[in-house]
């Protein structure tokens, strides 16, 4: 049983080239943003204080990252007293470590998984399963893109590019090989569909002791971990069995209870447009007689003190992961997930795969020009990331890392022409002269243009001519573009 | 008013009539029109794609040629969003260049706010007897906070029908090297912003900044849409006498 992984996919122009011409794809898309765009919009115009909370949710994140370094020892104090294990993983490579001899520890080769965006990211399930142990994803939508042998491609529904016939298809082909069979005859109701994964779950929940989790947030002076769901099956995973790993992202700290407060909040609103989710679930160290009876908090860095060390970059530490930015953006909308080659997909996701993973490949480097720039990203997040600027600035690095080629040569051409009047005039001269000659359809990189778009007509004489012109008392206003 | 013309590079070489309307309306409305020949370029498109020092030397140019102006009217959504926006963090913390473009940057206006907010006018006089869809741009929109002033603008020109855009506040896909790194994406993003222009039946696509409609236009006529894009200002310079689009 193969897990799919985002290594070696292509750089994002090559890989939205399919995904732009996936005419069912886009409509999947289109549809499933669409929807969560208009729920997310009611339940946030609803409140008149939503500007306030989302300052509110911006403060708290940056003064805690500000001093992540003391708020994590007293997490580590606080989820100790408690009767856990905290372990602390510099990398990807030693959080599958981590995990992998807890699991072994155990003495079980089967895991039940909460859906997780950090275990998504260090890529543990292939890790797991190079040891033969089995871990089952429990979420709905994660587990159609396991069975599917597929990639999620959103952060609240990875499976948002399939629809319920594909779905169908998958459970009916796929189930058996993984545990409980699909039922004889499933159709693609969406209750048939839900039915059939309650039966084929259920069986894992009963019978897996050890789970493994992520958290959306860690309570630093209480030691507690929070998980919001919307189908209960993360609240099985995190009560039902013996041993439970939690692997963290340092930057999922809040100080305190009471901070607490503000982004649960933030969270359901922007996240799945309700105003609040059904499932919060919050458990503390251990409770004797009550819940598993170890736990382990894997905390995990894997690039994230690099991108604090980043004045404008840092600000992607905030991001709660609540893809209200994916669902907004009319680039996500057209390409969907997979097209960012990495397990952030979307507009955070190009700010934030390259700080994590550093601007090292082609795949990284793309992903802060596969944006318009709109702004419609920053406009919606709950934590005020201003993921227009974290772009510019990746680009800068990308640009200042680059060996001279054909674009900073066009660049710096442009400079000069635009850096002096007398230059700029004479090149709209040139172009005024040549007008006629503008061919339909342009060669080489003009015809990433002129493929879809027709040129604009060059007009006789640049606007300053005619100012001059008509300052001398010249033929003025008469003529027309 | 004596108001300064920042023309930008886009429109004084390949939209000039954008120019010469600002000058005619505002000119009509009893203000004077001044235009350096010193200008070129704010420096968005080497900002935007990561050229930073590039665009710094454009903003100092802009800096040195306006500062001296008491409002700046510029005929572009998202040239007059950079220097506002983005010319306050571009220099170095202390600069020279941060400094003065901090203090520059609030006199700098869309031709939509320096006519609504700082020449208190939302009727210009003008006449263009066509109907008219209006497209709100990103950097209109998100950036200057635009809102009801086009509109209100375009309601008081004698002879408009004003229809409702569906999906306005959706980004076109020009996002300036965005339409050449990205042609793809750019493509599929500028043909559904053309399709909903051509499913309201409006002659004209209008909007505050021509790098917009230069890519929905190019996508509207290879389409053969048979839609006409045309500036605000153009519209807003349009009278009985002298009419756009005659
Ligand atoms: S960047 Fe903001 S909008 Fe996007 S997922 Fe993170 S918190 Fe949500």
């Amino acid at each position: 049983m193969s897990s799919a992984t985002f290594v070696g996919m292509p750089a994002f122009p090559d890989a939205a080239r399919g995904a732009t011409a996936d005419a069912q794809l886009r409509h999947n898309l289109r549809k499933a943003t669409g929807t969560i765009r208009g729920k997310r919009g009611e339940v946030v115009e609803e409140l008149d204080d939503w500007s306030e909370l989302r300052e509110a949710g911006r403060a708290i994140k940056d003064r805690t990252l500000r001093h992540l370094d003391r708020y994590l020892e007293t997490l580590e104090e606080s989820v100790t007293a408690a009767g856990g294990t905290v372990h602390w993983a510099a990398d990807a490579d030693e959080a599958r470590a981590i995990v992998t001899r807890l699991v072994r520890a155990t003495g079980e080769r089967e895991v039940v998984k909460v859906k997780s965006m950090a275990t998504q990211e260090i890529e543990l399930n292939n890790a797991l399963e190079a040891e033969g142990i089995t871990a089952y994803e429990t979420d709905l939508a994660e587990l159609i893109v396991q069975l599917g042998e597929d990639l999620p491609s959103h952060f609240l529904v990875p499976a948002i590019h399939r629809n319920r016939a594909e779905i169908g298809r998958i459970f009916r082909e796929r189930m058996g090989a993984w545990g409980v069979p699909a039922p004889e005859g499933l159709g693609d109701d969406p209750r048939e569909l839900a039915e059939a994964a309650r039966r084929h779950l259920r069986q894992k929940f009963l019978e897996t002791r050890v789970a493994v989790s992520g958290a959306n947030f860690a309570v630093a002076d209480t030691g507690s971990l929070v998980v919001l769901e919307s189908e209960g099956n993360g609240r099985m995973c995190l009560t039902l069995p013996e041993t439970l790993i939690s692997v963290v992202g340092i930057e999922k700290l809040v100080p305190s209870w009471s901070d607490l407060e503000v982004f649960m909040q933030l969270l359901p609103r922007s996240s799945t447009g309700e105003r609040m989710n059904p499932y919060s679930t919050v458990w503390t160290g251990v409770t004797p007689g009550d819940g598993p009876q170890e736990f382990h908090l894997v905390l995990l860095d894997n690039g994230r003190t690099d991108s604090l060390a980043d004045e404008v970059g840092r600000q992607a530490l905030r991001c709660i992961r609540c893809s209200a930015c994916l669902n907004i953006c009319p680039v996500y909308e057209r390409t969907g997930g997979h097209a960012y080659g990495s397990v952030y997909p979307g507009p955070i996701g190009a700010i934030l795969t390259p700080q994590l993973q550093g601007l090292q490949g082609p795949v990284e480097k793309a992903l802060p020009f596969a944006s318009s720039l709109c702004g419609a990203c920053y406009e919606v997040c709950p934590v005020a990331i201003d993921i227009p600027e974290v772009l510019v600035h990746l680009r800068e690095k990308v640009v200042d890392g680059k060996r001279p080629g054909p674009e900073k040569a066009a660049m710096a051409a442009a400079e000069w022409v635009l850096e002096d009047p007398k230059r700029l005039h004479a090149a709209q001269r040139a172009a005024s002269a040549l007008r006629g000659a503008v061919p339909r359809r342009l060669p080489g990189p003009g015809a990433a243009w002129t493929d879809t778009r027709d040129v604009p007509d060059v007009p006789e004489r640049p606007f300053r001519d005619w100012w001059r012109d008509r300052s001398r008392g010249g033929r003025g206003g008469e003529e027309r573009r | 008013m004596r108001i300064a013309l920042f023309v930008t590079c886009v429109n004084d070489t390949l939209y000039p009539g954008t120019g010469r309307a600002v000058v005619s309306l505002l000119e009509r409305l009893g203000h004077e029109v001044v235009f350096s020949e010193e200008q070129t370029c704010c420096g968005q498109m080497h900002y935007n794609s990561g050229y930073r020092r590039d665009a710094q030397r454009l903003a100092v140019r802009f800096v040195r040629t306006f500062e001296d102006a008491d409002a700046v009217v510029a005929p572009s959504g998202s040239c007059a969003a950079m220097i506002r926006d983005n010319y306050p963090r571009l220099g170095e913390h202390g600069s020279r260049l941060q400094r003065a473009a901090s203090e520059l940057a609030p006199r700098v206006y869309d031709l939509s706010e320096l006519l609504v907010d700082v020449l208190g006018v939302t009727d210009v006089g003008a006449y263009f007897p066509h109907t008219v869809t209006y497209h709100p741009t990103c950097h209109g929109l998100r950036m200057l906070r635009l809102g009801d002033k086009p509109y209100r603008l375009l309601r008081n020109v004698r002879g408009l029908t004003l229809v409702d855009l569906p999906g306005a506040a959706e980004c076109c896909g020009f996002g300036g090297t965005f339409a050449v790194k990205n042609p793809d994406v750019s493509a599929a993003m500028g043909s559904d912003k053309a399709r909903n222009a051509a499913s309201t039946g409006a002659e004209v696509l209008c909007a505050v900044d021509n790098s917009c409609l230069m890519h929905i236009g190019g996508t509207l006529s290879r389409e053969r849409a048979g839609m006409r894009v045309v500036h605000l200002a153009e519209i807003l310079a349009s009278t009985e006498r002298e009419p756009a689009l005659a």
